[in-house]
């Protein structure tokens, strides 16, 4: 474990790793995916194997739950329903969240910090506490239960908080000198926002985007009151299935298995994103 | 919301003359102080509508609704006073459901945080394939909580199981009613998925921290003989300081709010075993149609978390902000 008597230069730190290290990583590693790959490979089997020996592989490699899971309208409705709802939910909040981050990055007023505090803040409700009066609201109040907007503007609302905290450190650190070029060239601020703050925190908005939109893709409580039958998401129709088909596990599993692809795909592709903006929150 | 606005306003009056960038052709100071309030109006509003309509008056409302009892239909007219906070204050089961929130707040820290730190430091070592390492420990994170649960369901499900059949192929016992099954066992079954869930978040955060400490300093302690037990003790450690004590704030708020992973491993029970605050205030609310006892639960969720964050800030965050000036 310790490197230092191979120091020789400047060049190798703490390097490598023994057996040790490879080791436990190996153990991390297992414990981390194995769920995940019994989950996908459960599915490759039928009931009958799962049954007689939970911990095996597949043998023979069984195609049909994976394909009645394909070919099931549902899985594409419920599909289809998380898609739009994360969607309104991402569009929502980033845009929304931007507006705001921009005044609070960018503006001198005196309120500028306690207002920022109101943000700050609401990342303290969650949206468990106020989910009885928020179902009540929405389904009779605004009449939009069972409906895309019903969850999805809720959500944004508690999305919001979490993407001013994010954006605004990248507003603040966009240079002064464009700004005042751009002022001086006669623009107007509402202009500078559109035309420069924009796209020069593009890389943020993708970050609290992918950000939103797989915790909307996630989301179960808010979708659990409000959305029913065919307006169901995905997690609802995962956490359904599992319950009415519960003496078919290859099937729950081969459901539930092709339900976390999306988000998943989305994530790792935008890895690096997500890692930079969590960073600068933290350290903000 | 309005008030804030009007407050806002009145200090950009104030503050207009003192202002860095003038616009050149802005028309004189009382034209220009109307605009630059117009303009944080119009860029604040929205999101501030969103939250006071689906955030803040929902909350409010629940204040509202704990006064009274309500079944949901008619009107809310029966004033009850502190009755129904008398009701959740003293019922056995929303006393276990905030104890059972505590117990995961502080497991979490008190396992998943070292847990985390040893992942991160191994993690940050040059070995091969340490990209790949990242991006795997983080898979359980984007997962959906609910998909991960039926997952785990399957896992635990007694007999047929795989952990089970884990347990019994190296001569052990596994308990007869399942993990999940058992009272005394449910709650740390549920706590060991939830750190299966949530532990690559605390390693990615603290990866992203480990990145800010300049490679200077390790060599340096290197050069000076430290060995690299000691470098991770006295460096990376302290250094991680603001970043651990966030991760702490975010863990302890999403384990004062657990529901998803409650509901779909064990929808609170066996027994009442694995209840928290917010399965007790659904099933209160949507289960039962006991609105003003669920709004009543609904406060005490917040006041806890509240104190809770209040404390921390002042206590262990406003160390970093000082640091920081």
């Amino acid at each position: 474990m310790k490197g230092v008597s191979a120091v020789s230069g400047r060049t190798k730190t703490f390097g490598g790793g023994g057996l040790v290290v490879y080791l436990l990583a190996l153990v991390a590693v297992v414990i981390t995916l194995g769920p995940v790959v019994y989950g996908a490979l459960g599915g490759f089997r039928s009931n009958e194997q799962l049954a007689s020996d939970p911990s095996g592989l597949p043998d023979p490699w069984v195609f049909r739950n994976y394909s009645q899971v394909v070919t099931n309208p549902d899985f594409w409705r419920y599909a289809l329903n998380s898609t739009i709802v994360a969607l309104i939910t991402t569009v929502v909040a980033v845009l929304f969240g931007v507006m705001a981050a921009y005044p609070l990055a960018r503006y001198q007023f005196r309120l500028r910090e306690p207002l920022f505090m109101v943000f700050v803040l609401g990342l303290l409700f969650p949206a468990a506490v106020a989910i009885i009066p928020l179902f009540i609201l929405v389904t009779r109040d605004l009449h939009l239960g069972n409906s895309y907007w019903g969850v999805a503007l809720p959500q944004a609302a508690f999305a919001l908080p979490m993407t001013v905290v994010i954006l605004r450190p990248f507003l603040m650190a966009m240079p002064r000198e464009l700004e005042e070029a751009a002022l001086i060239d006669g623009a107007s601020r509402v202009g500078i926002f559109w035309r420069l703050a924009l796209p020069l925190s593009m890389p943020a908005l993708v970050t609290v985007g992918v950000l939103a939109f797989v915790a909307s893709w996630n989301a179960y409580l808010l979708p659990l009151l409000m959305l029913q039958d065919d307006m169901r998401t995905l997690p609802l129709g995962v956490a359904d299935y599992s319950s009415e088909h519960s003496s078919d596990t290859a099937g729950v599993l081969a459901f539930t298995t092709l339900a976390m692809i999306p988000a998943l795909v989305l994530f790792l592709a935008m890895q690096r994103r997500i890692v930079s903006g969590l960073q600068g929150a933290v350290k903000g | 919301m309005t008030t804030t606005e009007a407050a806002i306003s009145g200090e950009v009056t104030r503050r207009a003359a003192t202002r860095r960038v003038a616009p050149r052709r802005a028309p004189g100071p009382a034209g220009a102080r109307w605009r630059q309030r117009l303009e944080i109006a119009f860029f604040v509003t929205p999101a501030l509508a969103l939250m006071a309509l689906f955030v803040v008056w929902p909350v409010v409302s629940a204040v509202r609704m704990s006064f009274y009892h309500w079944k949901g239909f008619g009107p809310m007219d029966e004033l009850v006073g502190w009755r129904n906070y008398d009701y959740v204050l003293h019922d056995d089961v929303f006393r276990g459901a905030v104890t059972h929130n505590f117990v995961i707040v502080f497991a979490s820290i008190l396992i998943q945080l070292p847990l985390g730190l040893a992942v991160a430091l191994l993690l940050n070592r040059r070995i091969r394939g340490r990209g790949l390492l990242r991006t795997i420990v983080f898979v359980p994170y984007v997962v959906a909580e609910v998909i991960a649960g039926v997952v785990w369901y399957q896992l635990l499900q007694p007999e047929s199981g795989v952990i089970d059949g884990l347990i019994r192929s190296v001569g052990l016992t596994p308990p007869e009613q399942g993990f999940l099954g058992t009272p005394s066992l449910a709650l740390g079954t549920v706590f060991v998925v939830l750190t299966w869930k949530y532990l690559g978040l605390a390693i990615l955060l603290f990866l992203a921290g480990l990145q800010g400490v300049p490679d200077e300093l390790f060599e340096a302690a290197q050069l000076d003989g430290a060995s690299w037990w000691q470098v991770q003790r006295r460096i990376a450690v302290p250094l991680l300081g603001p970043t651990i004590r966030t991760w702490c704030f975010l863990s302890m708020i999403g384990s004062l709010q657990l529901f998803d992973m409650v509901w779909i491993l064990t929808g609170g029970g066996p027994a009442d075993a694995t209840t928290t605050m917010a399965t007790y205030l659904v099933n209160q609310g949507t289960g039962r149609h006991n609105y003003g006892i669920a709004g009543a639960a609904s406060v005490v969720l917040f006041v806890i978390g509240f104190l809770m964050a209040l404390i921390y800030q002042v206590f262990v965050l406003r160390r970093d902000t000082h640091e920081a000036r």
